[in-house]
């Protein structure tokens, strides 16, 4: 009987074994294979840090592109992934680490260049750079002479909104309606300073990225008036509340808003006609790496047009990469959430490095903004700790008092 | 004497991993980004006084309200047989072995004006109530997740309490509520004190139950730590001179709590 149950087991158990991953093989016909197996037969190894979920790895029949690169290299990849920008500027600044590649957003490039955190890329070793990356991907305001980074996913932030809940006829086209009192209690807003002031600058019609303290202050002023109409200030908490119908209107990214929309057939998403943020994420070589030339070239392999498309397939944000482009399908091509027209690009800003004495005032608005219901004199904490330094004394003075009493039976002489 | 040296590993671990890093947390909090040495960042955290309070406030709340229910609860299970002793612990900690995270992500769903309470309420013909984003939900998240840490102590401090001794009591002709204020709760006092201890602290440094439950507005000093290190505020000083300031909070308010206890022999006692 026991011999039984355990063939069947197997009999159950070993198809999932047998039957292989069904990933897709690269075509190589098309690619310059003097250069890439250069390398070949070194043993080298390259490290990558990116973001989770952020590369096709071969799961539902998609191309594992670091095996991919692999194959046709030689060249092993250590592969790591990282979960936001500060915990990967931590792990640079803090050291001991050497990565080959890293792909940051836009603002952290910009503050990674200020600090001299990048190697400037030979774009001779990239080829692919010149014939992939539109035009109007190149030269970003973080990277004006396009001398540390290659784009690698692009989108914008804008409005999701629930045509059932807000009303089918309702035209929702401003960062306004979010300070719109009918929708009261069922919006949401991002629990992140840099976006959530982000659509306050952009409705006061500044410049997404702070020039001055009154820019901030004014803002802070119309994030006040917006936080009695909120339902909760979130970040990837808002794919469940948007989802399940559980709040109306809410800022997000677009390739996001593309998940959740394929959830739920009743969500929207527009970019407002004030203009936007448009954020890129792109390749850069952090100054310890210690495979420069190796790093190029899987960025030029991560440039390939088959490589590409997988890519995007797998992460569903906007692709930089116009060869990559001319792959999709026209339906995507022409979904106005992830490609909007170019007029509406022209409105959309990235995000820069702000000076630290403003990125601190605003951090410092951003916690007031969240904790503005109540108001204490700056002196309490202080004064709460002296009262605990006293209590403490007072009363290990009151026991040891005690206890003499107890031993000796008699009154201390004070 | 010669298990004395079973001890290492662990003095050669917390002296790595604990000492170390708490010397450069001060480090950090008494320099500025280039290194320079200032003052200005303890300083700053006067700015955050509103966000202290209400953590201390919250944390006050939830360790209140794990007393209250969990105390009489431990007096009782340690008071049954051995099998029901063996499954109430065993109740109590079933919810532990579910990751702290889906539990509160679990709450998020049950609390929220489409979740399953209110859409129970409305079924039933009642209202809406607005439960999520809250204060209340945040003190229920944290009662949530701690209750065990203050139940737990208690029950095995008062399984110590021998029934003789409350037997003897009632026998001298005490009344039920002399037998609890002369002779329980004063030998319970160091699992109490161990129990707030374990829900307190963790209590005012949470940061993910604020933003799941509270809605982000309900700010704890976890969170602004957290938005030091890892959010786009990104300032380890700050981060760490905050972190400091909680921390001498926390040794102050456990050094007053524990001078309530007279007892020489504080067995089962943190801090």
């Amino acid at each position: 009987m026991k011999w039984f149950s355990f063939f069947l087991a197997l009999c159950l158990v070993l198809p999932l074994l047998l039957v292989p991953a069904w990933a897709q093989e690269l075509d190589q016909s098309s690619m310059d294979l003097d250069y890439y197996t250069r390398y070949k037969g070194q043993g080298r190894s390259l490290n990558v840090y990116n973001w989770g979920e952020y590369i096709s790895d071969g799961s539902d029949d998609s191309l594992d592109v670091n095996k991919a690169f692999e194959e046709l290299t030689g060249i092993k990849v250590v592969y790591s992934t990282f979960d936001t920008n500060e915990s990967l500027y931590a792990k640079l600044k803090t050291g001991g680490s050497s990565y080959d590649i890293i792909i940051p957003s836009d603002y952290m490039i910009a503050r990674m260049i200020a600090e001299e955190m990048l190697l400037p890329l030979d774009l001779t070793n990239i080829p692919n750079f010149q014939t992939s990356i539109g035009e109007r991907y190149q030269n970003p305001s973080y990277d004006p002479e396009n001398r540390y980074s290659v784009p690698y996913t692009w989108g914008t932030v804008g409005l999701i909104y629930n045509s059932t809940l807000v009303g089918e006829d309702e035209v929702i086209d401003s960062w306004g309606c979010l300070w719109d009192p009918v929708y009261s209690g069922n919006m949401l807003m991002f629990s992140n300073s840099k976006d959530a002031f982000g659509v306050a600058f952009k409705l006061l019609g500044y410049p997404i990225n702070a020039e001055s303290r009154e820019q901030l202050d004014r803002a802070t002023q119309l994030l006040k008036e917006q936080k009695p109409l909120l339902q909760a200030y979130v970040m990837d908490e808002i794919f469940d509340k948007m989802t399940g119908g559980e709040a109306a209107l809410a800022p997000y990214y677009a390739g996001d808003a593309v998940t959740m929309m394929e959830d739920n057939p009743d969500l929207r998403f527009v970019v407002p006609k004030e203009g936007s943020n448009i954020f890129t994420d792109a390749m850069c070589i952090p100054k310890e790496a210690k495979n420069k030339e190796l790093a190029e070239m899987y960025i030029n392999f991560m440039l390939e047009p088959e490589v590409g498309l997988a890519n995007i397939e797998y992460i569903g944000y906007s692709t930089p990469n116009d060869r990559v482009y001319e792959l999709l399908d026209d339906e995507v091509k022409n979904d106005p959430v992830r490609y909007p027209d170019q007029e509406l690009l022209d409105n959309c800003e990235y995000f820069v490095n702000l000076p630290p004495d403003l990125a601190a005032y605003m951090d410092e608005k951003w916690t007031e903004l969240l904790s503005a219901d109540e108001r204490y004199s700056r002196m309490l904490m202080p004064l709460v700790m002296l009262g605990c330094i006293i209590a403490t004394i007072t009363l290990n003075t009151a026991r040891a008092l005690r206890k003499a009493r107890l031993t000796t039976g008699k009154e201390p002489i004070l | 004497m010669k298990f004395r040296y079973a001890s290492l590993p662990y003095l050669v671990w917390s002296a790595v991993f604990v000492l170390v890093p708490l010397g450069l947390v001060a480090v950090f909090a008494f320099t500025t980004q280039d290194g320079a040495f200032t003052i200005d960042n303890i300083a700053r955290v006067s700015n955050y006084t509103p966000v202290f309070m209400r953590s201390v406030w919250l944390a006050v709340l939830a360790t209140a309200i794990c007393l209250g229910m969990g105390y009489p609860l431990a007096y009782l299970m340690s008071r049954m047989n051995g099998v029901s002793q063996r499954t109430m612990v065993m109740l109590i900690m079933l919810p532990m072995w579910i990751n702290f995270l889906l539990r509160t992500y679990a709450w998020m769903t049950l609390l929220e004006n489409n979740g399953v309470i209110n859409s129970l309420l409305r079924a039933l013909g009642f209202g809406t109530v607005r439960m999520i984003n809250t204060q209340g939900a945040v003190v229920l998240g944290m009662v949530y997740n701690y209750l065990p840490f203050m139940i737990l102590p208690l029950y095995s401090i008062m399984t110590k309490i021998d029934n003789r001794v409350i037997e003897a009591a009632q026998d001298l002709g005490a009344n039920p509520f002399l037998v609890f204020s002369r002779v329980i709760f004063p030998l319970s006092i160091p699992g109490i004190s161990t129990g707030v201890t374990m829900v307190f602290v963790p209590s005012i440094s949470t940061f993910i139950i604020s933003r799941m439950l509270g809605g982000g507005s309900n700010m704890l000093i976890g969170d602004l730590i957290d938005a030091q290190f890892l959010g786009n505020a990104y300032n380890p000083n700050l981060g760490a001179a905050i972190s400091m300031v909680l921390m001498v909070f926390i040794l102050m308010v456990m050094s007053i709590f524990n001078q309530f206890d007279d007892s020489e022999d504080r067995e089962g006692m943190l801090i």
